[in-house]
């Protein structure tokens, strides 16, 4: 009983929450309803039983994409105006969009079979005396490993994107070379001298060089 | 009486309920004083690492001196700036002030001791310390203020830089236990503390436990030199008591995670007669009090990071060798067939 309690509560929080991420008008708070969203969704993998999700979700999720995201919303500075300007005129097309996905699910949805010595499975999808991590992880490393693999080289590939996009070469900012400060010895920059009168001092020997 | 309260009333719902309570009350209660003579604790460390007395009119040797200081708080006005958000201001210090005292309920103080016993606790507590930056991020965001805002943006890149290598040591100590419960990896460590054999990696654990708590010298999103106070610089009485508290407790829970994953946690360090009748909690509370040590004699010894060298250590540094170590961790065990059957 308490579970099922639990269970409507936070997918009633998540819906809710979900709502709000797009309906907030500051951007900001789209983001925190986003991550009470996830919060929601990992609260529902642990009433499911898996609990391995449940924290992977929330630690990758909220713990790291989230915080890029919240990162860089705060710095974005929206006019909102400008936001609600076109509004009238992507309507049409927004609702069409909506509707074609709508209709896509539905037919998923109602054409969802299940096979009929799954739903015991369903019910227990670990074996008693098997933690969820261990269970996921003999499928993962085993049966699934080329898809495993794939969807990593996936990522790395997205990863390389990025770096590329954004690397710019910064060959002319100034930069600390510690190895180059700790090679610096005295001499090289300071000389100890008793100039004639209208000489000048003599010039430390790493100054002559660079000059 | 006692019988009946075993058998049948902490088996009902009702009493699994107030079971869960009352424990919670038994370690948060400690936990809040330990919070509270933590401040005590530092001040005096400091005081003697830089020859003064630290806080000695309160009370004997000043230990009333965290109770002064907690009522003077209260009775502070509470200032809520122009142009703030109301709201999340107001959230920022709880969520802060809520997660480091949540963390909590997965920490085994003693063989079995922990509110829940859970098979991926120590997921539990990554998660946890990786929801504590929204806090900052949250207060710098809703305070209107640009000091606020610079703290909490140094903040965020800070602790999502740390957490990567955090990350790598927590599964390089994994593939040693082959279990996720914290129960299991206290006593995997029986024979041997890992803090031994993974050196290196308990030492970047403690360092980056530094750095997930914005402590000195990793204290950036403070920076009181260059950005005032950094991400809470608007906060004001209880509010600034939470985050002030906040940042106490986190230092405990790293403590104790260091404690947990790299020095045995409950484990009797000395294993013969008359120190193995000292119960477990004795030896934990040790442990986490001789990390609590370092962190405060850190801070009084080294001066703050720049911005640039500490994002070079976290990525440049910490995250190869943990990289490194992970795979050559793997390696050794596969090889000399140590793997843990899960």
């Amino acid at each position: 009983m308490i579970v099922n309690l639990a269970f409507y509560l936070f997918s009633l929080i998540l819906l809710a929450s979900a709502v709000m991420v797009v309906t907030a008008r500051n951007p900001v708070h789209a983001v925190l309803f986003l991550i009470l969203a996830f919060v929601n969704a990992a609260v529902l993998f642990l009433l499911a039983g898996a609990e391995f999700l449940a924290f992977i979700l929330a630690i990758v999720y909220v713990g790291a994409v989230a915080v890029l995201f919240l990162f860089v919303v705060m710095m974005l500075d929206v006019d909102f105006a400008a936001l609600k300007e076109g509004f009238q005129r992507y309507a049409p097309i927004g609702a069409l969009v909506g509707l074609v996905l709508f209709g896509e699910l539905f037919m998923v949805v109602s054409g969802w079979n299940v096979l009929t010595g799954a739903d015991a499975a369903r019910l227990h999808p670990t074996p008693d005396n098997l933690t969820n991590a261990a269970a996921l992880g003999s499928l993962i490393y085993t049966a699934y490993l080329p898809l495993f693999q794939l969807s990593g080289i996936v990522l790395l590939v997205a990863m390389i994107g990025a770096i590329v996009l954004t690397h710019r070469d910064r060959q002319r900012a100034l930069r600390q070379n510690l190895a180059v400060q700790h090679a610096r010895k005295p001499e090289d920059t300071l000389v100890l001298t008793r100039p004639a009168l209208g000489a000048g001092a003599p010039l430390p020997a790493k100054e002559k060089e660079t000059l | 009486m006692s019988a009946f309260f075993h058998a049948q009333f902490f088996q009902t719902d009702l009493g699994i309920v107030i079971l869960t309570l009352l424990e919670t009350l038994a370690l948060l209660v400690p936990l809040l004083i330990g919070v509270a003579y933590l401040t005590w604790f530092e001040r005096k460390v400091m005081g003697a690492i830089q020859l003064r007395k630290g806080p000695n009119v309160v009370g004997p040797f000043g230990l009333a001196q965290p109770f002064a200081d907690a009522i003077k708080m209260l009775l502070k006005e509470t200032i809520t700036p122009a142009g703030a958000d109301r709201v999340l201001f107001t959230l920022a210090p709880m969520l802060t002030f809520g997660l480091a005292l949540v963390a909590w309920a997965v920490i085994p103080v003693n063989d079995g001791w922990a509110i829940a016993n859970i098979n991926v606790g120590i997921l539990y507590l990554f998660a946890i310390s990786s929801l504590g930056v929204y806090g900052v991020i949250i207060a710098g965001w809703a305070s209107n203020s640009k000091y606020a805002f610079l703290g909490a943006l140094r903040s965020a890149a800070q602790m999502v830089s740390y957490e990567v290598s955090m990350g790598f040591i927590i599964v390089t100590v994994l593939i040693c236990v082959g279990s996720l419960n914290l129960n299991d990896i206290v006593l995997a460590q029986r024979h041997i503390w890992y803090a031994i054999p993974l050196f290196p990696l308990f030492v970047i654990f403690f360092i980056s436990g530094l750095a997930e708590t914005n402590r000195a010298p990793f204290d950036l999103a403070e920076g009181e030199s260059e950005i005032v106070a950094g991400f809470f610089v608007e906060y004001s009485a209880m509010s600034f008591a939470l985050f002030f508290l906040g940042e106490y407790a986190n230092m405990i829970l790293i403590s104790g995670m260091t404690t947990l994953l790299f020095l045995g946690g409950w484990l009797c360090p000395i294993p013969f007669a008359p120190f193995t009748l000292i119960p477990g909690v004795f030896w934990f509370l040790l442990k986490v009090l001789i990390c609590l040590f370092v962190f405060v004699w850190v801070r009084a010894t080294l001066p703050r990071l720049r911005y640039d060298q500490l994002m070079a250590l976290g990525w440049k540094v910490f995250l190869p060798i943990t990289l490194v170590y992970l795979v050559a961790v793997a390696g050794v065990l596969e090889y000399f067939g140590w793997l843990p059957n899960a």
